[in-house]
């Protein structure tokens, strides 16, 4: 079936990755886990691995051979002070002219607030495909075809997407799915410079940077975090939840039922429709484990969970399980901690 | 024709936790059973709806429309937005749009806002729905009309600056927050923090028993039916399947002393 907008699709080849920079030209961290599978990718399908970066003038192109230690053939750098600050539409315009003249077969993006802002205005200018959070990437060498699998639902079903007529195929991937490549210091590729057109003009002023908005201590980025549920009981026994907290130097975190009784802010939520949190340790207290709460918990790397219910689902997704009163057992771990 | 007209695209989505998917085609099953007005889109029609009553007070005659794509059914949910406080609505509804990916939704409601008889100022859609998931339709939305759009709006500032035809903007980036300027017309998406859905009033049951909710199918808005739907998707599922949750997890077992001696000796292996 020809959908509107189908293209020739021996005409697109290469594998780009976007390179998302922030004001200071520093690299976003998942730019290079997405260098690491486009290097995968690229070596399927026989093809090369172009990183495509914008900078502000003072942007340093020796920084840039970074990028082709982490697996680029070509790096396609733009400096321009309308690069600066990471506008969409700015950025929209500079990538739909490089796609025009340069054709790749596919895009990868970093989901970030930015890249989430940015991929999809490209999509609908391309008017081609554009799928989001991928957490599995695959290639057929054959046909080109990427593989791009998903979680949809808040993560209770997983998806398989492909875009078979149109070019380029693209996708956002979230920091920390795919690991960062070590770099292989004796690579070579170019670095080509290239310019954003005349009328790419920034229409969205940025009045408060968010530095100066101060740091905020945010769960997101907590490496530790406590998590309560509605099984604590009840509000006089968050003061001893945060005592554990503290004890183990962890942010507060809990489900939407906590945030509706006005327990706790909604800053605090945890799950589909508040914050999806990746610690090294989370220790989940009264929670039964929704799969919308499951949704913002999947990067956790090590879950204990506390819980009367020895069936209850929340264990389903944890590496330790304790049955017990969620009182009683924190009491008693406060009090071997603090010894 | 108002002074000040706000669209907010609301999406109806599964209730319950559960989801069926047609085996055949790998989209969703939507029978209308449960349908709830996506949690993101009741923030971002309390956050018109909050304008409203602002721009109110400066003596502009403002006008929310709410528009969505969906089922027959959608129809009571819009009418529901009506007793809220939206003045209008437009429910576009035809087998030519059932399995859109996030382009072809885009499409559609696109045409559907242009077919309304008046031109908006301020889109907003929600940040993302909890069912899909991909927080494209709005950035794709501002795309096609070509307009700036910035998302994950948790403030509008007050109505000093929009009557001058700009906006003030507190949302979400990756350093954290920030606030932004920018001109109208343009598009947003909003978080849940810029405010919870208001009740219904009894003027506005009443509102909404009389208004009539546009229903409109692809032609009725010009649509082209190739760009609509499964065949104007360049995206396909072609494969969907549970997640296999089972993990291996270790039991703490003992008396409560002995489980909080186990788990002090897990944490401090840990760090
Ligand atoms: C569209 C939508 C979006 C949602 N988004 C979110 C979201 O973002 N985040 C979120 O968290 N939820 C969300 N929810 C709600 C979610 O479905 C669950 O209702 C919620 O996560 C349950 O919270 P809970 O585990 O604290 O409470 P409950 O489900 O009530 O569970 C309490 C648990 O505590 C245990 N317990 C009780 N007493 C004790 C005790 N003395 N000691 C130890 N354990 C005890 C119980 O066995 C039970 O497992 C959403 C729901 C919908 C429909
Ligand atoms: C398992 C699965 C995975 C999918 N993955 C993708 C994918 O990766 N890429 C893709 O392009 N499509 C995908 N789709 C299709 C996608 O869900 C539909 O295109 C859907 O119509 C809109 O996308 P969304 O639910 O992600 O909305 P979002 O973009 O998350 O919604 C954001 C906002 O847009 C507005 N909005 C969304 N839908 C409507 C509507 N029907 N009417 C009015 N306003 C609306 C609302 O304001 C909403 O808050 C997938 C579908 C399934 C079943």
């Amino acid at each position: 079936d020809e959908a509107a907008g189908a293209v020739d699709l021996d005409a697109y080849r290469d594998i780009w990755v976007f390179v998302q920079t922030d004001e200071h030209d520093a690299v976003a961290p998942v730019a290079y886990e997405l260098m690491g599978k486009g290097r995968e990718l690229a070596d399927a399908r026989g093809c090369r691995l172009v990183a495509l970066v914008g900078m502000s003038p003072e942007g340093s192109l020796g920084d840039l051979e970074h990028l082709v230690c982490a697996g680029a053939d070509e790096v396609l750098a733009c400096r321009d002070e309308r690069l600066r600050q990471n506008d969409a539409e700015v950025y929209a315009h500079l990538i739909c002219d490089l796609v025009a003249e340069r054709k790749p077969e596919a895009i990868l993006y970093g989901a970030t607030a930015f890249g989430r802002e940015l991929a999809p205005g490209v999509a609908v200018r391309l008017q081609t495909g554009l799928t989001a959070d991928c957490t599995v990437l695959s290639m057929d060498a054959e046909t080109g075809l990427l593989q791009q699998t998903r979680p949809a639902f808040g993560g209770n079903l997983m998806a398989t997407i492909i875009c078979p007529n149109h070019r380029p195929q693209m996708a956002t991937v979230r920091s920390g799915i795919f690991k960062a490549p070590d770099f292989d210091y004796g690579r070579s590729g170019t670095i080509t410079q290239i310019s954003l057109a005349d009328d790419a003009k920034a229409r969205v002023e940025i009045s408060i940077p968010a530095e100066e908005w101060g740091q905020q201590a945010s769960i997101a980025d907590a490496e530790r975090l406590v998590v309560v549920g509605r099984g604590i009981g009840s509000k006089k026994n968050l003061p001893l939840m945060r005592r554990l907290a503290e004890a183990l130097g962890a942010e507060l975190g809990c489900t939407r039922p906590v945030v509706e009784a006005g327990w706790l802010e909604y800053r605090h939520q945890i799950g589909q429709t508040g914050v999806s949190v990746s610690p090294k340790l989370l220790v989940s207290i009264g929670v039964s484990g929704a799969i919308q709460h499951l949704a913002g918990i999947g990067g956790a790397e090590c879950i204990i969970a506390i819980n009367e219910d020895p069936d209850a689902p929340i264990f389903g997704t944890a590496q330790y399980k304790v049955v017990g009163d969620a009182v009683e057992v924190v009491e008693e771990l406060l009090a071997q901690l603090e010894r | 024709m108002s002074d000040f007209h706000m669209v907010v695209c609301v999406k109806a989505v599964s209730g319950s936790t559960e989801v069926k998917m047609d085996p055949k085609t790998n989209t969703i099953v939507r029978d209308g059973k449960q349908a709830v007005i996506n949690p993101f889109d009741a923030s971002a029609l309390e956050c018109a709806l909050a304008l409203k009553d602002d721009f109110i007070g400066f003596g502009m005659d403002v006008r929310v429309t709410v528009v969505s794509m969906g089922i027959p059914a959608t129809e009571s949910l819009l009418r529901d937005c009506i007793a809220r406080g939206a003045d209008d609505a437009l429910l576009l509804t035809d087998r030519a749009f059932a399995g859109a990916d996030t382009l072809a939704t885009t499409y559609a409601l696109k045409c559907g806002i242009e077919a309304l008889d008046e031109d908006f100022d301020l889109l907003i859609c929600g940040k993302m729905a909890v069912d899909g998931d991909t927080a494209q339709i709005g950035p794709e939305l501002a795309g096609a009309f070509e307009i700036p759009c910035v998302t994950d709006v948790s403030c509008v500032q007050s109505a000093g600056f929009t009557t001058c035809g700009s906006l003030a903007l507190i949302h979400g980036c990756d350093a954290g927050e920030e606030t932004v300027y920018l001109e109208m017309p343009c598009a947003m998406t909003t978080a849940k923090e810029i405010g919870q859905l208001r009740m219904p009033s009894i003027a506005g049951i009443r509102a909404a028993e009389e208004a009539d909710v546009r229903v409109v199918s692809a032609a009725d808005v010009n649509a082209d039916p190739a760009r609509c739907g499964l065949a104007g998707s360049p995206t396909q599922v072609v494969r969907s399947f549970v997640p296999d949750r089972d993990q291996t997890c270790e039991a703490v077992e003992g008396t409560v002393p002995e489980q909080a001696a186990k788990l002090a000796k897990i944490i401090e292996e840990m760090a």
